[in-house]
């Protein structure tokens, strides 16, 4: 089967399409209010948690270590659920990771080679 | 045009106008990124003399002289706050006009604008703040590169905010249906990267410290 074939005879899984809804290619249906108001929930926690961390008087490098674990955990719940690279075809999240990783980079290169520090 | 039930007709079975705003989102990253960059290399940096040029972000002594920190944590966590909550009202606007609930729509786009403004009013409050502080785009590099930062993330806001509030007078009009929510998703997609470009500037500018 030709990939024209497929797409043209792919069975609809999403019940909650209309008929003058098309689906893209390689998606699953969003989930409902009620799942993204616990992602909320679950975000508002981490953030009160970050800030309560901050005043706890950590060790430096352990504070350092816990932020950026629950800023990379929020940023990721954003991103998979909120903007539906979880239920979305993987083109997208391929696009928006090569250049996430590309910044990365030139982050990481530019503060190694000119002298910056993170923490 | 688009068979009903089927994928869309292009060459990727994708929506062009999304694939482009992934593009256009996946350039921001390396906008923002160059951006947050500069501020760590540049935040310490001292005058041509040698010598640190206050005002700091945070509380620091030079040369026997204590200087008390700009950055106020409670205040920036609560506008942290603030916009993270719009992305879940945006979220639940996608909802509800996939599932055809107009009115869903328009309560939840307007309070996603009403809360992408008071994160401005924060942003502004704070940028008068600091300003009354000595902090100016000249006082310092600290000053040069925080302005600029987040002076363009909060540009990011205020173009989101616009845009929201366009689509929320469109629908008060009547003009956005069931099948119109793919422009609900791109404002979408927009508004939650602005987001969390915050959630990363918020830990590593205010949060992080050397």
């Amino acid at each position: 089967m030709t990939l024209a074939e497929y797409r043209k005879d792919r069975p609809e899984t999403d019940i909650h399409a209309g008929p003058e809804t098309p689906r893209e290619a390689g998606s699953h249906a969003h989930p409902g209010p009620l799942e993204y108001v616990r992602i909320g929930l679950v975000l508002a926690v981490i953030t009160i948690f970050e800030v309560a961390l901050y005043y706890m008087g950590l060790s430096h490098d352990l504070l350092v270590v816990f932020l950026i674990l629950l800023s990379a955990i929020k940023f990721s719940l954003v991103v998979l659920w909120f903007m539906h690279l979880r239920f979305d075809n993987r083109l997208f999240s391929q696009l928006f990771v090569a250049g996430f990783l590309l910044a990365a980079t030139l982050f990481l290169v530019a503060l190694s080679t000119l002298g910056g520090k993170l923490v | 045009m688009a068979v009903a039930g089927h994928s869309l007709e292009t060459s990727t079975g994708l929506d062009n106008r999304k694939l482009l705003m992934w593009l256009f989102l996946a350039s921001e990253c390396l906008f923002f990124g160059s951006l947050i960059a500069a501020y760590l290399l540049y935040r310490d940096r001292p005058g041509p003399n040698g010598v640190p040029i206050p005002p700091f972000p945070q509380d620091r002594a030079v040369n026997g002289v204590q200087y008390k920190g700009l950055f106020d944590i409670p205040f920036t966590s609560v506008s942290a706050f603030v916009l993270l909550m719009s992305s879940v009202t945006m979220v639940l606007a996608l909802a509800s006009i996939q599932r055809g609930d107009r009115r869903g729509l328009q309560i939840w786009l307007f309070s996603t604008a009403v809360l992408g403004m008071l994160f401005l009013s924060g942003q502004a409050y704070e940028f008068t703040n600091f300003h009354h502080e000595g902090l100016s785009l000249s006082s310092n590099l600290f000053g040069t590169t925080f302005f600029v930062l987040t002076g363009f993330h909060g540009a990011h806001v205020t173009i989101g905010v616009l845009i929201l509030l366009s689509l929320f007078a469109t629908t008060l009009r009547g003009k956005i249906g069931k099948e119109d929510s793919l422009k609900i998703e791109l404002a979408g997609l927009y508004w939650h990267f602005v987001d969390i470009v915050w959630i990363v500037i918020f830990t590593l500018i205010y949060l992080v410290q050397p």
